[in-house]
């Protein structure tokens, strides 16, 4: 019994934390590359639809959002359906066009991600791809979510 | 006098409330982080056809006419159809290689060109766009296992097989012209 006492006196009990930092900080720097601050403001309320068959956008970067569904008014009431780009909504729909056009010189690999409530109406969609083939960015993805 | 104070300091700043420092950062970013990954159907939309070039013939045959009304009704080459038999008429219409006189000549020349109304719903036409690419998703897979044995999704992005298979059954959905007014 004494000797199981000595023996344990003998090593070191203590954890060595000096790497500790080490893994925090690369933790650290993982999730500052993954984040993405930049998240716009949403003006216009989206259910996504569902699909079985859909294929993910691997390149983030060459990703360009476009917003329809129905404004949101506050106080949970929602008003006609529009369209929003970036920050701001698009009153009229001709303007589409030189947006795209701007930002396919950016990146002229763009794809035009549509995140359209599913409750819209196609008209309208008709109407924005329409500014995005005048625009000549015409690869466009309709995002949806995973069928369950 | 002043030199021996200096060789008795210690020239060291306390690391320790670095981890501390480090991890706060470390939460802060984790909570600010949102991994969503972006899922979608890609489609690539026609140009805007010029008035001097008339578009390429069609036979009449090569093309899948698919119209999608108000109601969310469907209406495949003149026929009425239902949402949930799309998958297999494109198969059969896609995959005819000149079998049937009616259906494509081959899966290069098949067409499956879509029409919808302005007041169609839009979930209505993700599903029939789903259906769709479901039926192309089979036929690729069908065609990967016989020539491969390895289903068409475990190519990687830029395999040669599945730049082949892509050749064999190529997409080729069209979104019809819309109405004036």
């Amino acid at each position: 019994m004494s000797k199981f006492k000595k023996k344990q006196a003998k090593t070191k009990q203590s954890v060595p934390t000096s790497a500790m930092p080490d893994v925090v900080f690369m933790l650290l720097i993982f999730f500052m590359v993954t984040t993405v601050l930049r998240e716009v403001e949403l003006q216009v309320q989206i259910d996504y639809a569902t699909a079985e068959n859909i294929e993910k956008i691997e390149q983030k970067r060459r990703v360009s959002y476009v917003y329809i569904g129905p404004e949101r008014l506050g106080g949970g009431r929602y008003g006609d359906t529009k369209v929003q780009i970036d920050d701001a909504l698009v009153e009229e729909i001709g303007a589409i066009r030189n947006i795209m056009y701007d930002k396919l010189l950016e990146q002229p690999r763009l794809i035009v991600s549509l995140r359209v409530d599913s409750d819209s109406e196609f008209g309208i969609i008709t109407d924005v791809q329409q500014e995005l083939r005048h625009a000549s960015t015409l690869q466009i993805n309709y995002s949806t979510r995973r069928e369950i | 006098m002043l030199k021996k104070k200096r060789g008795r300091e210690e020239a060291e700043i306390n690391g320790s409330s670095l981890a501390d420092i480090a991890f706060l950062l470390l939460i802060f970013f984790l909570v600010v982080t949102t991994i969503d990954v972006d899922t979608g159907i890609g489609l690539v939309l026609p140009p805007i056809p010029d008035d001097t070039t008339p578009p390429p013939p069609v036979r009449e045959r090569n093309l899948m006419n698919i119209l999608v009304n108000a109601q969310g009704m469907v209406l495949i080459n003149e026929q009425p159809a239902a949402v949930a038999n799309v998958r297999d008429l494109v198969k059969e219409f896609v995959d005819n290689n000149g079998a049937d006189p009616e259906l494509s000549e081959s899966p290069d020349d098949a067409i499956v060109s879509i029409k919808t109304d302005r007041r169609t719903p839009y979930n209505v036409y993700i599903d029939m766009l789903d259906e769709v690419m479901g039926a192309y998703e089979e036929l690729r897979h069908t065609a990967s296992m016989d020539r491969f044995g390895v289903p068409y999704s475990s190519f990687e992005q830029g395999d040669e097989r599945r730049a082949e298979i892509q050749e064999m059954y190529p997409k080729k959905i069209s979104i019809a012209e819309p109405d004036e007014g």
